[in-house]
This record gives C-alpha cells, structure tokens and sequence, in this order.
C-alpha cells in the first residue's frame, strides 16, 4: 500500500506523513491495568485498523498515541517525536497528530468553518484569510463546503464528524487517530464519513483507526490488530486477520461482530 | 357527592376552593390595613417633591456606578477564584476555598465596615467611598461568581478541552478560547441573577460616610425619611427605583435562558 502514496494533497503542497513506533506501552488505572505491554508500528502512509471487544483498551492505545492518556511505562515515538519523553513540547506534536473523537466533540459556539480555522489562527498563526482559505478547502474535502456557515447542532451527526475531519485536517496533520468515529452515528450517515476516511487513505495519510466497521478495516486497512484484555492477540493483512484468523479470541469475536442477529453494544 | 365526580371535576373544584382562600386572604388583609395611618407614612406623595431630580439623576446614577464597578471586580475576581479551585495546584484549591467560605459566610455589611473604617485605620489611608464599595461589593461577589463559574466551567464537557488540546492548543488557549466563552454562556441566567443581588447590596453603602454627590438610592430614601416628614415613603420611591434596575435585568436573564433552552448552543 505505501506504493500508493502520492502528493495529492490538494493545498499544502508535499505530504509529510508521520509513522508511529510503540514499545512494550503499559498503562493502568489504579490496580487495573488496561495495556498490558503493547508494542505496535505503523509505517508512514499506512492505514491500521484496531479492532476488539469493548474494554479490549484499543481506545486507550489510541489516546495515548496523542498523549490525551499519560502512559505509565514504555515509548511512543510519533514522528521526530519521543512522546514519552517527560520534556517533550506536547503541543507542537499534537499539531501534527490530528485527533478525532467518537462524540464529535466539535466546539459548538463556533460555525463550521470556524471550528476549523481557530486553532489555525490561534496555534500555527495563519492569518484569518489563509485559515479562512485553507479551512473551505478542508470543508469541500469532506463534501460540506457549502455548509461553512453553519452551527454544529445545525447539522446532522455524519455532518458533524465530517466537520471535525476538516477541523483536524486545517492543522496539516502527518498521521491521523480516529476514536470509533462512527458508532455515535446514524447508520444512514455511516457511509459518507467512511468514504471520507476512504480518500484520506488513499492520498497517503498515516491513519490509526479504531473501528467496529470490519467491512471498512477489511477493504481500507493495510493491517489491523486485534486487541483483547489490553494485549495485542493477532495482526496482520486486513484480509488475512478478518478473513481467516488464526486466534480463537480473534474468530470468536469476528463471529460476534459479523453475525448480523449480534447486537453490537459500543463501549 | 365527592365520589361521583370525575378526576376532572375534582380539580376543577380544587381551583376553586384555592382561587377563594387567595381572594378571602386578600380581602382580609386590606380590611384589617389602617389605611389612614398607611396613607400618612407610606403612601404620602405630597410631600416628597423635594426628593426630585436629585433620586433620579445622582442616587439612581450612583446605585448604577457602584454595581457596575462591583460587578466588575467581582467578575474578574470570580473567575480567578474559579479557575484557582479547579487548580490541579492544592495551594490554589485552598485559598480560593478559604477566600469563597469566608466572603460567602460574613453579612456584606460587615465588609463594608472593615473595608470602610478598618483597613483605613489599619494602613492610615484613606480611601474614596467609591473604591471602599467597589472594593467591598467586588470581593462579596467575587466569593459568589466563583462558585457559579466553578459550576459553569465544570458544566462544559471533557471532550471540548480534549479536543481543543489535540489541536496542539496549550491548556491556557483552550481555556480562554474554548472553555470559558462556553461556561460564560451556560452561567449567563445566574450572573444576572449575581447582579440583581449586587444591585440591592450597593445599597449598604449608607454605614459608610458620604456626601450628598455619593448619596445612592437608599440613603436618598433614608435621608428624606427624616427631612421630609412624609414618614417612609422616600423610602418607598427609592424601591421603586430599585425594580426599575432590577425588573429589566430579570426579563433579560429569562430572555437568555430561554434563548440558550431553544438552540442548546
């Protein structure tokens, strides 16, 4: 799949993509320990898929990937990042990880199209009409340029996630985190976020997703990892892992999640 | 009979009965009022002629000033407060804990007089009466804005900081630019609610010495009691100048309140 990366980008000019090198991560809260040594790489411009039953900690992976969860042991490297450094500049990593989250969590006392130019102004420093320039960009990207002007609870939840994609993508980031981006959606708005998500991959974005959409990890992942009581149980080729896994853990849970009579309950 | 009426009728009949204890109670109260006694000394409009303009153009001016500037330092003062309680610093968390418990505990008259004749007396200064009630009246209100802005940050959900801080914004950024304009919206009724108590604790002012250019509304009202010999109906006009601040600020707080209801933004 890295043989696919391309500059594609249609407004910043060269891609940077950022890989991500994780080693033996542990994280606890109090005596319960949610990751118990997770080590995990992905190449700049791949796309990995975290998949797993709920409290598996794959979300907690995530969030510690972009330090919003302290990790108690082990390194993060993102980037020229070490994320676990204690002096590291956080900030100025998190502008290259782009993060984004299962409730939106989109500002909502701001439109759109502000919502995707206030960290520009306030963080990078464009000016208002470069931010203004490259947030419209961003919004046409995920299909609702002509929805700049509105507020967030004027949209619909797919809307909004898609805002909250333009909204991490104003920043130029060089990888992406998605936190279950679709479970808190209408099943009707599902597809056009997953299709976003889609081209994202496709212009060569580094991308850490954790999913419940097996059809979406299956067609759109280079790899995904199944987690399960905070370890990392099998990983490997999309197709491979959901397809014809090797782990009981991995078949049983594929089974429950693809049986459609299984009611999926999100964490 | 009562067995056979429907639910409806029933409180149909409840409304009744209670609609006739409000009208009973009320004629009671007028009848058994000395009006002649009431009309003398509360309601005797005659005599209070010499109270205009000045209650109007100094007292309710300065009643205006005195809150403004209150509120004001209040204000500020308040979210300090706020933003040191939810410190995850526990020196912070203690002495803005002590400042709130103490400020919301004493009467607001007795900081009026410590701010009024003690600290001048302390220090040897003397302070202009206008900066001893901005001063007294800022930190009463600073101790009650702080816990509502507590209330009001701890209201904006966690998510909104995750994610202004995964945009790279540092935890003050997101603070000011994220965070507090929407605690600021959600605790907008009961700052108003703050002001209209302000307005009325302005009115303490009357321990402290003043001249008739600080007069407020209600030394107006005490002073005419007795100059004017209208016995307390100075005292009835000053309140009614009071509502005229106090009725606007309610419309405005339920117009916000019903404003935010609607778009829940």
């Amino acid at each position: 799949m890295n043989d696919v990366v391309t500059n594609s980008r249609n407004h910043t000019g060269s891609l940077n993509a950022a890989g991500v090198s994780i080693q033996n991560l542990r994280k606890s809260y109090g005596t319960n320990e949610v990751l118990k040594g997770i080590s995990l790489n992905v190449s700049p411009g791949e796309v990995v898929c975290l998949i797993g039953p709920s409290g598996s900690g794959k979300s907690t992976l995530l969030r510690c990937v972009n330090l919003l969860e302290q990790p108690n042991e082990g390194t993060i490297h993102v980037g020229g990042f070490d994320a676990t450094d204690p002096d590291v500049d956080i900030d100025r990593m998190r502008r290259k990880v782009g993060m984004v989250f299962q409730q939106f969590n989109l500002f909502p006392h701001l439109s759109a199209l502000r919502n995707c130019t206030v960290a520009q102004t306030k963080v990078l420093k464009r000016s208002q009409s470069e931010a203004d320039k490259v947030a419209h960009a961003n919004l046409e990207r995920v299909g609702l340029g002509h929805l700049a002007d509105r507020y967030p609870d004027q949209l619909s939840g797919g809307q909004q996630q898609r805002v909250a994609i333009a909204r991490a993508l104003s920043m130029d980031p060089e990888l992406m985190l998605f936190d279950e981006p679709t479970s808190a959606l209408d099943p009707e708005t599902v597809g056009d976020v997953l299709s976003v998500m889609r081209n994202l991959a496709k212009e060569g974005m580094t991308m850490l997703v954790v999913t419940h959409e097996m059809g979406f990890a299956r067609e759109v992942a280079d790899r995904v990892v199944f987690m399960d009581g905070g370890v990392v149980v099998e990983e490997g080729v999309a197709e491979q892992v959901i397809s014809a896994p090797t782990q009981g853990r991995t078949k049983e849970f594929l089974k429950r999640v693809l049986d459609p009579t299984h009611i999926e309950i999100s964490e | 009979m009562a067995m056979t009426m429907t639910a409806r009728q029933r409180a149909r009949v409840s409304l009744y009965v209670q609609a006739g204890i409000f009208v009973v109670a009320t004629a009671a109260l007028i009848l058994a009022t000395d009006w002649r006694a009431v009309g003398n000394s509360v309601f005797n409009f005659g005599k209070i002629g010499p109270l205009f303009p000045d209650i109007f153009i100094s007292g309710l001016k300065n009643t205006l000033i005195y809150t403004f500037l209150g509120f004001i330092l209040g204000l500020s003062g308040g979210l300090l407060l706020a933003l040191m309680k939810l410190s995850s610093f526990p020196l912070y968390r203690w002495i803005a804990t002590g400042y709130i418990e103490f400020f919301r505990g004493i009467p607001a008259l007795l900081v009026f007089i410590a701010f009024g004749y003690g600290v001048p007396l302390a220090f040897g200064v003397s302070w202009n009466v206008t900066v001893v009630v901005m001063v007294s009246l800022g930190m009463v209100a600073a101790a009650y804005i702080a816990e509502t802005l507590r209330a009001g940050l701890q209201a904006v959900p966690r998510g909104q900081m995750e994610a202004a801080r995964s945009l790279g914004m540092p935890q003050w950024r997101a603070m000011v630019t994220i965070v507090i304009p929407q605690a600021f919206k959600i605790v907008l009724p009961p700052l108003t609610n703050e002001v209209i108590l302000l307005t009325k604790d302005s009115s303490l002012i009357y321990v402290l010495g003043l001249t008739a250019s600080q007069y407020d509304l209600t030394k107006f009202g005490r002073d005419g009691i007795s100059s004017l010999g209208a016995g307390l109906t100075p005292l009835l006009v000053a309140g009614a100048f009071y509502l005229v601040i106090t009725i606007p600020l309610s419309l405005l707080a339920r117009k916000f309140e019903s404003r935010s209801a609607r778009t829940k933004r």
